[in-house]
């Protein structure tokens, strides 16, 4: 009865809400998709990661080389102004994805060790900062913070000048932020380390960090603010929305889970988990899915299949997504009514999910070969399938029957690795092999290094997930088993937990090599001219095009 | 589209979510549990018992061990002794709250109750393994100092068992180690309450 009472009363809810929020909105979705695209742009492909000959074949595979590429071409005058607003975003930019990519390294290294740990236990025992208790929640916090946030952030100050044609305004509020939360950050886990952690998880750091970020999360969404203003579009393009949300979105988590002395007991812990998954669901998947909203079609040149369903997913996320955290208490101490409307929202993901994947899907395919040539497009096209796998996945753990196996084991955590790396990591690895060619005007010095780079983690990966899945399932079986004694349920996880470290290792040396190459690319002295890469199709000759071996 | 309509409903819709939520998972959860009065059968923590908790805090125990046993429906927690269901009730006196997510240990709801002794627990805490074959918890060697030759009098030291033993050392607790077992043995929820307080509000 109160499962159908909340079911009725959210379904009702959303359509008075949709019906509200998008009147006039579905009135030109032709002309809203093709906002990313100058005039003439269309059927252009653009992939400055791909080496010259793979995006002559990339241009070939979406429109047919024969024909001499696209009939036509943007206009000098607005290329001369892509080129401006990308270079008004490269500072800002630029320090983010660094300090992100530096983060990704350590908080790595912090995961594999955790994840050692956990079979050897022995190992590394002797300090305090290096037990697992302080090791773990430095690794989640380092790559929650530290690298998808930063990531996530630099890639949406790089979309920002795009998606509105204009330049970015107030970047100083970003590089300032972003200076503020890099201290914050390094602040907070070194108060982890030292033994200063708050205790809530997700929210470990204590409150001089928190508020660091808070202030300096605030301060990256600035930008947006101001170059909204000076946009010259008409139509805000879907990621626009995403970006925009998210960016409003996180202070206000944050501060709120922050508050000092309001929070007790198990409002605390009811509190703590409606963080926790809104920091997924409100930050990190609208900044994941903005950057593929605007990748996918790009690099394609070709806009989204329906313009109208990716608006349909960004409400239908903002009103499920941000309710579903209860559901990290189920059989816990809490209200009923609580856990029930989590259960029920987290099943109305669905929706936007499947808005999502219907939508990126029909814009990839028939054009999977793509995916060879553009080494954007691969990360993030899989990253778009793992987060409609993470997604229903994480529909399907919130269901009471499936909760009460999973719930405590290995296998939550599997899954929260397939939804911020296999959806959200690999997605900002695409972004910042296209992004970084045109903040630095130039290219990527070792195509060798980004094939390397997708092979580990991939792999790795997929033994990471695989394994633990499995791992987490049989531990779960096991305790629910009243005949097995515990210890049966810690004995039976062993083989998975060592092939996670496995998983875990691979993935730390592709971010290695992703790392290596990320500041060899910045280092390098060499400055290549406006060749291929800068511009993509544009600035090669039709002669050269013609020239490439296909 | 004219002006700035888009972002008009871009900022209020976004806040109006998010205030739908806040108030659905912590507005509600407030002011329903606010008045919520410890049961008779709990005790305020002493100030040895907050110490030894803010070891368990700081060294993250509650990133392998929960606080919340689940209903006999559900699972069979009551029967390998982590105790009945609990209830709001029960954590009128925990801030930061330690239900924790994970099980790669056992629940600790009432680990005073199922491992009583003091001994125990110190020397599990040194060397888990001694005491638990296959365990696969850290040792906090840390927490311990380990002295050659004669001790004080009237110091307590761990009952290591021989093959963890070596010769000629004692090992002795630090503060630390024994305010944290003081907070694990006041880890005994096994008082009785109204399962009417398990389904409020």
């Amino acid at each position: 009865m109160l499962l159908l009472a909340s079911f009725v009363l959210s379904l009702g809810g959303l359509f008075v809400f949709i019906a509200s929020m998008t009147r006039g909105l579905f009135g030109t979705p032709e002309e809203g998709s093709r906002v990313i695209f100058a005039p003439d742009e269309e059927d252009t492909s653009e992939e400055p990661a791909a080496s010259p000959a793979d995006q002559a074949r990339l241009q070939a595979e979406m429109r047919g080389l024969a024909a001499g590429g696209p009939s036509v071409e943007m206009s000098a005058a607005d290329l001369a102004a892509r080129i401006k607003a990308d270079q008004s975003s490269a500072g800002p930019v630029l320090l983010c994805l660094s300090f992100a990519v530096l983060w990704l390294v350590l908080g790595s290294l912090a995961g594999l060790t955790s994840s050692l740990k956990l079979h050897l236990p022995d190992w590394l025992d002797g300090q305090a900062w290096l037990t697992f208790g302080r090791i773990r929640p430095s690794h989640l916090n380092a790559v929650i913070y530290g690298w998808s946030s930063l990531a996530g952030v630099g890639v949406a100050l790089w979309l920002i000048p795009r998606l509105l044609k204009t330049e970015l305004i107030g970047g100083r509020y970003a590089i300032a932020g972003a200076v503020l939360w890099n201290v914050g950050v390094a602040g907070g886990i070194a108060a982890i380390l030292s033994g200063h952690s708050s205790g809530l998880e997700w929210l470990e750091f204590p409150f001089p960090a928190a508020c660091l970020l808070t202030v300096g999360g605030a301060l990256m969404g600035v930008p947006l603010i101001l170059t909204m203003k000076h946009r010259q579009v008409k139509h805000l393009y879907v990621s626009v929305w995403y970006l925009g949300a998210a960016l409003l979105w996180f202070p206000l988590l944050y501060a709120v889970a922050n508050a000092p002395g309001v929070h007790f007991g198990v409002e605390q812990a009811t509190m703590n988990w409606w963080y926790g998954h809104n920091v997924l669901g409100l930050w990190f998947t609208p900044l994941g899915l903005a950057a593929a909203y605007y990748f996918i079609p790009k690099v394609l040149g070709t806009p989204i299949y329906s313009y109208n369903l990716s608006l349909l997913g960004f409400w239908t996320l903002a009103f499920f997504y941000s309710q579903v955290g209860g559901h990290h208490l189920i059989g816990g101490p809490v209200p009923t009514w609580l856990i029930t409307l989590s259960i029920v929202q987290s099943l109305m993901m669905i929706v936007p999910v499947f808005a999502v994947a219907v939508n990126q899907h029909m814009t990839v395919v028939g054009h999977f070969r793509a995916l060879r040539y553009s080494p954007t497009l691969r990360f993030i096209v899989l990253g778009a399938m793992m987060y409609t796998l993470a997604s229903l996945q994480g529909s399907i753990e919130a269901l009471r029957s499936v909760n009460t196996i999973t719930h405590f084991t290995h296998f939550t955590v599997a899954h929260a690795h397939l939804g911020l790396y296999g959806f959200f990591a690999m997605v900002m690895f695409g972004s910042i092999y296209f992004v970084m060619p045109r903040v630095l005007e130039r290219e990527w010095p070792h195509a060798a290094l980004i094939s390397l780079h997708f092979w580990l983690v991939v792999g790795g990966f997929a033994i990471y997930f695989i394994g633990l899945s499995i791992g987490g399932w049989l531990q779960g079986l096991a305790m629910l088993d009243a005949k097995q004694p515990f210890m049966a349920s810690v004995a039976v996880t062993l083989p998975y937990l060592q092939a996670r470290s496995l998983g875990g290792a691979l993935m730390t040396l592709g971010h290695l090599a992703f790392g290596a190459h990320f500041f060899l690319m910045i280092f390098s002295l060499k400055q290549r001219e406006a060749g291929a890469t800068r511009f993509g199709f544009l600035s090669m000759s039709r002669n050269d095009v013609s020239q490439v071996r296909l | 589209m004219s002006g700035q309509i888009s972002e008009f409903k871009l900022v209020t819709g976004a806040l109006a979510t998010l205030a739908l939520a806040v108030s659905a998972l912590v507005l509600m959860p407030y002011y329903l549990l606010h008045g919520v009065r410890p049961p008779q059968g709990l005790k305020p923590y002493t100030e040895q018992q907050l110490r030894g908790r803010a070891v368990y805090v700081k060294d993250g125990c509650v990133y392998c061990h929960s606080q919340q046993p689940r209903d006999p429906g559900q699972a069979p927690d009551n029967t390998r002794g982590w105790g009945r269901p609990s209830v709001a009730a029960d954590y009128a006196y925990d801030k930061p709250h330690l239900l924790g997510t994970m099980r790669t240990g056992p629940d600790l709801f009432n680990i005073a109750a199922r491992q009583p002794s003091e001994d125990w627990n110190l020397g599990h805490l040194y060397q888990p393994r001694a005491y638990t074959p296959g365990s696969i918890m850290p040792a906090f060697p840390f927490l311990f100092t380990e002295v050659r030759g004669p001790t004080a009098a009237g110091e307590k030291a761990v009952n290591v068992p021989p093959s963890y033993a070596k010769p000629g050392v004692t090992v002795l607790p630090t503060q630390q180690a024994k305010d944290l077992v003081a907070y694990l043995l006041s880890l005994d929820h096994t008082y009785p309450v109204l399962q009417a307080q398990a389904a409020q509000p």
